[in-house]
């Protein structure tokens, strides 16, 4: 089926084209970054970690999307999600591809990266995110494919593949719970010590996957003669809606936490990110930007006549996406550290390089996510459904 | 030859055993061992720890004295950066609100505000840098160290996250032109890509000596012993005067004692 | 017989073998020679019986895996005497110990590393951190050899860690 990416209209060479440059300049600022390490970034003593993980733990929640979509159709049935199912799973690969790579350009020394298969440490999370993610990959690489070129035959996907999809969902669940763990086990970081860290990564990933989802289901049905469905979208809006509705209120949970207790470690980084600390406030303009963002997301979703508008659909799914991106991205690692376990306020902003790298990462998901959906949009429309 | 898939799957599956049973074999056969002994003249203990008497420092020594910092850097090579985004810092100076942030009241006397403490890794016993580390590359000694192996570490920098106490530092750029004190050839540098932090002088301890810090203060201000010791210094000296440990409440229990 | 796209076919043939060969027709003529590892160093000529940790063969084949087993051991178990089969003991470290005595490192451990083209920052890539010890000026012969050879190394596409700061 892998044919089927080698042939195609000029958009799609174009698209690719454009990628594959985005792509090499990535390639170029990461080489920089091999020969000189991680000097050329904004990373300090202070902010050890900053765009590349702020993008990986986005992305999990991306990944994790795809069970919005399999759960309902494998487990209750819901056929409208049939077509669509395709296109989660291989936007789960295209996302969990961009999460391996975000890691790794963030390690101080990636070609001993082995070490952490050779020394497993099962006390470690980052030990059980290596094996949870690249396990989501593989299932999502088997069953995918196998699904996608059964449709192409005509037949039944293999037996063995049912187990697989099964699995899938509570593994979906696992990956962004793993990495949520991540954060929300460490004491030195006061901002991530919450309970309902792993909820608030379901909650958002649910929404900003199906928003991805929908913006990438109109761009299929504009440009191709695929269409997932009108009812497939419905779906899809009302469960971004209810988990948009969780995120923003699980937001909210966190506000009146660490505002009416106002215990001074649970404010400082709430703080720092909309008002400002000590007179230091980088991030306090897109905080601001993810809060509008949100309200914005909202009010579109509320009445669902708004929302069956294809407009102000596409418009909703971009506000939850960015608000989310912000909110579980940029705006909960830097502020982790924010102040510092010293109760000092050093900022972070990342440097040229260091954005070109995670520009060429996402040019890479991209490309693998554009492939991927040329193949499957093209088996469907041969197929003819 | 008339054979299924099946078969010449099962005899390349045998193949395959009977190929790697014999390296197998080799592999579990082999006993050799290097021979070692424990170093005699070693100092060993259950559990390390120091305890920073900052008045000794403040009353007997000369202003601005960082003759521990220094003996600590040159000991260990540590490099100079020269930014405060990417300095390298094993032992270092701050002052009372950073060093126990939430217990300042304000009310303090002038001298406990304004002069610097000293901080350093605190060598936990529950450490959080150990309990996140995907390869063990930083490990809990039995006498209550907290190690680095620098050739394990692949730079992730989890450690640093978990770190409650901000002892750790990352290596962003080669360190080696930035070494700014006398090289000590008896000690390795670091490479670019690995975190790293105080280790106690272990390399000091197996020979006898104690710590590089500890030995160059002149006023006696860190004292440094076994904690399971009765007799040890750091338990003489927090015997006699009431001592803080930086944030205790967060269970890591933290082997430096401020003696305030 | 027609070959189609004959034209493309024998040019990329042509570029592939001229590649493949490479190594082969780059070098002719500049045969490296053999590594002479040499032990005249002060500490070497005082000692009486010049015994290594391990007997020399044994040494040439064992003495990177003696190293890493030297080196988990140290650092990870805390253990730095090592009993040698005939009894002496010797601490284990590449820099206090075996430097002790090799401190000619750019005329013994460069000299076969050099000539089996190990990179210097790749492998090994001990001395990144591990200080080698200091030698006199003029006997470093640095990277050129009295032929005017050059170490297969020199020709790395990837110029590896560390060479911007050095």
């Amino acid at each position: 089926m892998l044919e089927r990416a080698l042939t195609g209209g000029e958009r799609y060479k174009r698209l690719l084209g454009a990628l594959l440059l985005l792509m090499a300049l990535g390639f170029a600022a990461y080489l920089t970054q091999w020969n000189r390490g991680l000097t050329i970034t904004g990373l300090s003593r202070d902010v050890s970690w900053g765009i590349y993980i702020a993008q990986f733990t986005f992305l999990v929640g991306v990944a994790a999307s795809a069970v919005m979509v399999v759960l309902p159709y494998y487990l209750h049935n819901v056929k409208e999600f049939g077509k669509i199912t395709i296109l989660g799973e291989f936007l789960a690969i295209a996302s969990v591809t961009m999460c391996l790579l975000f890691i790794v350009v963030d390690l101080g020394k990636p070609m001993r990266l082995l070490n952490v298969l050779i020394y497993p440490t099962p006390n470690s999370i980052l030990f059980w995110d290596m094996i949870v993610l690249n396990g989501y990959l593989l299932l999502n690489l088997l069953i995918g494919w196998n699904v996608l070129e059964a449709e192409r035959k005509g037949t039944h996907y293999p037996n063995w593949v049912k187990p697989l999809i099964y699995i899938s969902i509570p593994w979906a669940v696992s990956i962004h719970t793993v990495t949520a763990f991540l954060y929300a086990g460490l004491p030195a970081r006061d901002y991530w010590l919450t309970a309902i860290m792993a909820a608030r990564f379901l909650a958002s990933a649910f929404c900003s996957g199906p928003a991805l989802l929908i913006m990438l289901s109109f761009l299929v049905k504009k440009y191709t003669k695929f269409d997932p469905g009108k009812e497939a979208i419905n779906k899809l809006s009302i469960i971004m809606t209810y988990a948009m509705f969780i995120s923003v209120f699980f937001v909210g949970l966190e506000f009146f936490t660490a505002f009416y207790s106002n215990i001074p470690e649970h404010t400082a980084a709430l703080k720092y990110l909309f008002v400002g600390l000590d007179g230091h406030y980088n991030l306090v303009p897109i905080s601001w930007l993810f809060a509008i963002l949100a309200i914005a997301g909202v009010v579109l979703l509320l009445h669902p006549d708004i929302r069956k508008n294809d407009n102000m659909l596409l418009a909703a799914a971009a506000c939850v996406f960015f608000s989310m991106y912000i909110e579980k991205g940029i705006g909960l690692i830097v502020a982790g550290f924010i102040p510092n376990p010293l109760d000092q306020v050093r900022e972070y902003a990342p440097s040229l390089p260091e954005m070109m790298i995670a520009i060429g990462i996402w040019a890479t998901g991209f490309f693998v996510l554009t492939v991927l959906y040329k193949i499957a949009v093209s088996v469907k429309e041969e197929v003819g459904t | 030859m008339e054979t299924g898939r099946r078969t010449f799957l099962k005899i390349g599956g045998a193949c395959a055993l009977g190929l790697g049973a014999l390296r197998m074999a080799d592999a579990f056969g082999k006993t050799e061992e290097p021979k070692f002994v424990l170093n005699v003249q070693g100092l060993t203990a259950k559990r390390w720890a120091m305890a920073i008497d900052m008045k000794k420092c403040w009353e007997k020594g000369p202003q601005g004295c960082t003759e521990c910092i220094l003996a600590c850097h040159t000991t260990h090579n540590v490099p100079d950066i020269g930014t405060r985004k990417e300095e390298i810092k094993w032992i270092w100076e701050a002052k009372y609100e950073n060093v126990f942030p939430g217990q300042q009241s304000g009310m303090e006397p002038e001298a406990i505000r304004e002069k610097p403490f000293m901080l350093l890794c605190n060598h936990c016993t529950n450490a959080p840098c150990v309990r996140v580390c995907p390869t063990q590359a930083t490990f809990k000694r039995a006498d209550g160290i907290t190690m680095m192996d620098f050739h394990r570490c692949i730079g992730c920098r989890y450690c640093m996250a978990g770190c409650p106490y901000g002892a750790r530092s990352f290596n962003f750029r080669d360190p080696r032109p930035y070494i700014k004190t006398e090289l000590n050839p008896t000690f390795p540098t670091r490479d670019r890509g690995v975190v790293e932090k105080c280790n106690f002088c272990e390399e000091r301890l197996t020979a006898g000596k104690i710590p590089a810090c500890v030995e160059a203060c002149k006023c006696k201000a860190l004292s440094f012993g076994d904690l399971e010791d009765p007799n040890s210094d750091v338990r003489r000296a927090l015997a006699s005067q009431f001592s803080l440990r930086r944030k205790p409440e967060l269970g890591t229990e933290p082997g430096v004692y401020y003696i305030i | 017989m027609k070959i189609y796209d004959g034209k493309y076919i024998f040019i990329g043939l042509i570029i592939f073998v001229a590649l493949a060969t490479f190594p082969v027709w780059f070098t002719h003529g500049r045969a490296a020679p053999a590594p002479e590892p040499k032990i005249d160093t002060p500490v070497i000529a005082k000692m009486l019986n010049k015994q290594c940790v391990l007997p020399k063969d044994e040494m040439i084949t064992e003495h990177m895996k003696l190293l890493n087993d030297w080196r988990t051991l140290v650092v990870r178990d805390g253990k730095r005497m090592y009993v040698a089969s005939d009894g002496k003991t010797y601490e284990m470290s590449l820099q206090n110990e075996c430097m002790k005595c090799h401190s000619n490192k750019s005329q013994f451990c460069d000299q076969c590393h050099n000539y089996a083209g190990l990179q210097k920052d790749a492998d090994p890539y001990c001395w990144n951190c591990h200080i080698a010890p200091k030698e006199p000026e003029n006997k470093q012969q640095g990277e050129w050899r009295e032929n005017g050879s050059v170490p297969a190394h020199h020709f790395s596409l990837f110029s590896g860690f560390g060479k911007e700061s050095r």
